[in-house]
C-alpha cells in the first residue's frame, strides 16, 4: 500500500471514482452474499436451496474478482491522506483494519471455494464456466473448511462493524471529511456552505 | 530369477491347457472389485455418486456371448449421492422411496457382439415399480480367469419417477443421470457373491 507509481492522482483530495464505485459495489455484494450464506445454510434440502448455494458461490467468485481488480487499482492509485489531526494510534488502527479487510476479502471467498472443492461440489461460475477444484474430495476437510469459512466471515463482519463505527465517528464526532470522501453526496451537507 | 520365471511359466501352462480342457465361463461375481457409479448434474455442476451394495449373477462364455445371462440387484439405501443431506433426501418418497422399493433390478434380455470385445447389452431396468428397456455398450477385458465388464448408460430419472413434486423440474437437477458400471466375474463353478 506504499507504492507511488507515476499515475498517482493529486493525493489528498480524494478517491478516484473507480475506487469509490468498487468500494460500494463490493460492500453491497459482500453484505448480500453474507446474508444469503446465513439464510441458505438453514434451509432444508430443496431445489431452491441448491439454487441459492449456486448463486452464493457465483456471487462469491465474482466478489473475489472484483477485489482483485480493486487491489490492483489501489496499488496504482494512492488514496487520500488521513486527516491531519488524527492521533497516531487511530492511524495505526485504521491502517491495520484496512489491511485485514483486504486480506479477508480474499480469504473469505477462497475458503468457500476450497470448502466446495473438498465437499465434492465443483463451482461452475454462472452455470457456465467450471472452475478447477483446488482440493480432492475429503469430507472431514470439507467440514473443517466450512468452520473456517464461517469463522473468517464472522471476523470480517466484526471488522466491517468496526470500520463502519469508525466512519460514523469521523463524520459525526470528529466532523472531518473521511466518510464524505467515500460517500460524495454527504460532502454538501457537512461541508462549509460557501 | 527362478522365482520370476515361475509365474509366466505357470500362466503359460494354464493358458495352454484351459481352452483344451473346456470353454471358459465367467460366472462368479466379484463384489469387491465391482463398482456402480453415477454422475448427476445439479445447477449444471456434475456431482458424483455410487451404490455400495449390489449383487449380480453373471454367466458369460466368450465363445457364446449371445447366450450370456446377467442380472443386477442394487440395494438403493446403500447410495452415496455426494453428501449426507443428499443421501437422506434420495431415500425419501420423492426419490427412491427405499422403504417401499428397497431394490432396483436389471435383467439382461440380449447381448449382441459388436466385435473386438465390445457388446451391446439390452435389458429391463426396474426401479420404484417402473420398468424400462435400457441399452448399454459394454467392453470386456479378460485377464486369466477374470473378466471385467465396463459400460455406461444414460438413465432419465423421470422415467422412474425419481424426483417427484418440487424436484420434478429439470432446471436444478437434470433429468439425465450418467451411470457407469464395472462388473468383475471370475471363472469358477460356484454361484453368486454378495457385496456388502
Ligand atoms: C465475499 C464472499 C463470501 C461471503 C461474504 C460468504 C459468506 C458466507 C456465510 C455468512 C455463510 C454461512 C456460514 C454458515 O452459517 O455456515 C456461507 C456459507 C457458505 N459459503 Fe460462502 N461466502 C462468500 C464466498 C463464497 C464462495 C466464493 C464460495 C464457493 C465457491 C462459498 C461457498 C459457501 C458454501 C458452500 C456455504 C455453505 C456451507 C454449508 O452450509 O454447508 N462462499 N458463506
Amino acid at each position: 500500500m506504499s507504492s507511488q507509481p507515476a499515475s498517482t492522482p493529486d493525493s489528498g483530495t480524494g478517491f478516484t471514482g473507480v475506487a469509490i464505485g468498487l468500494h460500494w459495489l463490493i460492500a453491497a455484494a459482500i453484505i448480500g452474499t453474507f446474508a444469503l450464506g446465513l439464510y441458505m445454510h438453514e434451509l432444508p434440502l430443496s431445489p431452491q436451496k441448491l439454487k441459492l448455494y449456486s448463486w452464493h458461490k457465483w456471487a462469491g467468485v465474482t466478489i473475489f474478482l472484483c477485489v482483485l481488480l480493486r487491489l490492483v487499482w489501489r496499488l496504482s492509485h494512492r488514496p487520500p491522506q488521513m486527516p491531519a489531526g488524527m492521533p497516531a494510534w487511530q492511524r495505526k488502527a485504521a491502517e491495520a483494519t484496512h489491511v485485514l479487510l483486504y486480506l479477508l476479502m480474499f480469504a473469505v471467498p477462497l475458503s468457500g471455494w476450497l470448502m466446495s472443492s473438498a465437499k465434492g461440489f465443483q463451482t461452475v461460475w454462472f452455470g457456465v464456466l467450471p472452475l478447477p477444484d483446488l482440493l480432492d474430495k475429503n469430507q472431514e476437510l470439507g467440514d473443517l473448511l466450512q468452520q473456517v469459512h464461517m469463522l473468517l466471515n464472522f471476523t470480517m463482519a466484526a471488522l466491517v462493524i468496526a470500520h463502519l463505527g469508525a466512519a460514523l465517528k469521523h463524520h459525526f464526532i470528529d466532523r472531518d471529511d473521511v466518510l464524505a470522501r467515500m460517500l460524495p453526496f454527504l460532502a454538501r451537507t457537512t461541508g462549509d456552505i460557501e | 530369477m527362478k522365482y520370476r520365471l515361475f509365474g509366466p511359466a505357470l500362466a503359460g501352462a494354464f493358458l495352454g491347457i484351459a481352452p483344451a480342457a473346456q470353454a471358459i465361463e465367467f460366472n462368479q461375481f466379484q463384489a469387491d472389485k465391482s463398482t456402480l457409479a453415477f454422475v448427476s448434474k445439479q445447477m449444471n455442476v456434475p456431482v458424483e455418486g455410487q451404490f455400495k451394495s449390489f449383487r449380480s449373477k453373471i454367466t458369460f462364455d466368450p465363445a457364446k456371448p449371445a447366450a450370456a445371462r446377467a442380472e443386477l440387484e442394487i440395494d438403493l439405501a446403500s447410495i452415496d449421492a455426494g453428501s449426507k443431506d443428499a443421501n437422506d433426501e434420495v431415500a425419501g418418497k420423492a426419490w427412491f422411496n427405499t422403504r417401499e422399493f428397497p431394490v432396483a433390478k436389471f435383467v439382461a434380455t440380449s447381448v449382441k457382439p459388436l466385435g473386438s470385445n465390445r457388446f451391446e447389452l439390452t435389458g429391463k431396468m426396474a426401479i420404484k415399480g417402473r420398468t424400462q428397456d435400457m441399452t448399454a455398450p459394454v467392453t470386456l477385458r479378460q485377464e486369466g480367469n477374470s473378466a471385467t465388464f465396463e459400460g455406461a448408460l444414460v438413465l432419465k430419472r423421470a422415467d422412474f419417477a425419481l424426483g417427484e413434486g418440487i424436484w420434478a423440474d429439470f432446471g436444478t437437477v437434470a433429468n439425465e443421470v450418467h451411470v457407469k458400471f464395472r462388473l468383475v466375474a471370475t471363472a469358477a463353478a460356484t454361484a453368486t457373491a454378495t457385496k456388502k
